[in-house]
């Protein structure tokens, strides 16, 4: 057997291997995740950013809970990965999102996996996405994903996710029109935590300004516009497809307002409401057939980054590191630009 | 392109609260380039053993200042062995009588480093421990 094939069948150790070998970019996990693809497209893949300490990893740990034991219908398996930042200088890294997750523990139906970002800069590592498929094939039906401490450029979490979940606490952002004009765009839900600290008033009302600013009354947001990012669906459809879709799903079904829920993640007030709004996005985006296009739009955009990847690669092979220090000294000495540095090793190879 | 890291748990079993010595190998190895997973205090064997599955890491750092190491370290490596993680290297720091040393050895234990300990020589134990296996 196969190590996919012994992830297929529940073996947490070969899960945890395949986990590893996706993570270091093996031949072994670009196998497995080949053979693993088809099976994955089944769970429910939920983002978690907001800024350090905003209390992401604690609503994880108190949303994976809810899903393990629902008031109503059956418990569902849950995944959980965590990324947290390596050290630019040494590579190394403190992954401690598991202190905040110790609830979860003995529970079979509960898998939790640290990364490290491994010098990637979008919140994400370079192989969460392979994580997260592995995850999904192994049969774990609702995903969270949560993301370094972000800040405004974080937004790749809203490529993978289905559902994003941007946590805010109180305090922690006065000048929060600066500060999360760039997050916001991407929420799906806003989520306020810590709500029984002070200033909390304060917080919402900012982010409804925000909401109501960014998208003037009725402030809602149309299906093609929830993430607010460039990535255009529109010209993957037919024209006359994407009409009857909007005609099926009618006016409301169409639109997706953000709403804002307050939560306390230490006692979990709040968070049977978050989970209800959780599930009420992802019906909405499956009615609206909105899943299917991001489904795509996420698979066209790990397609672009693989082919980068690949090209990029390629190019390296065709260009010795004489040639590149030598450039990169002209470049220094001033004696051409960037632009120029460029053209000279994509052309006079 | 592999980009193999080593990883390492960090863990704290049984009911003391001191965490710095713990904390301060944590941020050695981070220094180290290394990847810690660090799980806090008073964590029964039972949930050390699932982190490492769940994690698949190298090596596990027991940080016990409790004197219970004689029941909490082996119960540890029983349960890795269980789980088919005989291969993952176990080392404990805190305080540890002298007497106790030898047995923890015998029974699979791969270093045991008390109060004054370098933690260069930690990471080098670890990496000479880890690295060969490492594909």
């Amino acid at each position: 057997m196969t190590l996919a094939e012994n992830v297929l069948q529940g073996d947490r150790l070969s899960l945890a291997r395949v986990l590893t070998q996706i993570e270091n970019e093996s031949e072994a996990g670009y196998q497995a995740l080949n053979e693993l693809f088809r099976r994955a497209g089944q769970a429910h893949l939920i983002g978690v950013t907001g800024p350090p300490g905003a209390g992401k990893s604690s609503l994880v740990n108190q949303l994976a809970r809810y899903y393990r034991q629902p008031p109503q219908g059956a418990p569902k398996k849950v995944g959980i990965v965590a990324v947290d930042p390596s050290s630019p200088f040494t590579g190394g890294a403190i992954l401690g999102d598991r202190v905040r997750m110790r609830d979860l523990a003995g529970d079979p139906g509960v898998f939790i996996r640290s990364m490290a970002s491994r010098g990637s800069l979008g919140g994400l590592a370079a192989a969460t996405s392979g994580i997260v498929q592995a995850l999904d094939a192994a049969g774990f039906e609702v995903i969270f994903i949560e993301t370094v401490g972000a800040g405004q450029a974080e937004v790749e979490i809203a490529h993978l996710a289905h559902t994003t979940l941007v946590v805010e606490a109180p305090g922690l952002g006065d000048e929060i029109q600066a500060i999360k004009a760039g997050i916001l765009e991407i929420a799906d839900i806003l989520v306020v935590n810590k709500a029984d600290r002070p200033g909390v008033e304060a917080t919402l009302r900012a982010l409804r300004s925000m909401l109501q600013l960014a998208h003037p009354s009725p402030h809602v947001f149309s299906a093609n516009l929830v993430h607010g990012f460039a990535y255009d669906t529109a010209g993957l459809f037919e024209a006359s497809e994407a009409e009857s879709e909007r005609e099926l799903t009618g006016t409301n079904n169409g639109l997706w307002i953000t709403p804002i829920q307050q939560t306390i993640a230490t006692d979990g007030s709040g968070v049977a409401d978050l989970a209800r709004e959780i599930g009420k996005h992802y019906q909405f985006l499956r009615e609206s057939h909105e899943l299917k296009r991001r489904e795509r739009a996420r698979l066209a955009a790990e397609l672009d980054f693989l082919l980068r990847e690949r090209l990029v690669r390629h190019w390296q092979s065709q260009v010795t590191e004489l040639q590149y220090n030598q450039t990169v000294d002209e470049l220094a000495r001033r004696e051409i630009s960037p632009r120029q540095a460029v053209d000279r090793l994509i052309h006079d190879e | 392109m592999d980009k193999k890291k080593i990883r390492v748990l960090i863990a704290k079993p049984g009911l003391d609260g001191h965490d710095r010595g713990a904390k301060v190998v944590a941020r050695a190895l981070r220094d180290a380039g290394m990847e810690i997973i660090y799980t806090g205090l008073r964590q029964t064997p039972e949930m050390i053993a699932e982190s490492a599955l769940q994690e698949d890491v190298d090596a596990v750092g027991l940080s016990i200042l409790s004197g219970a190491h004689m029941v909490l370290a082996p119960r540890i490596l029983a349960l890795l062995k269980a789980n088919g993680q005989e291969n993952v290297k176990v080392f404990i720091g805190g305080i540890i009588p002298d007497e106790d040393v030898p047995r923890l050895l015998e029974c699979g234990v791969l270093g045991v480093y008390g109060p004054g300990t370098s933690t260069e020589r930690i990471i080098e134990d670890i990496r000479r421990l880890v690295e060969p296996q490492s594909v």
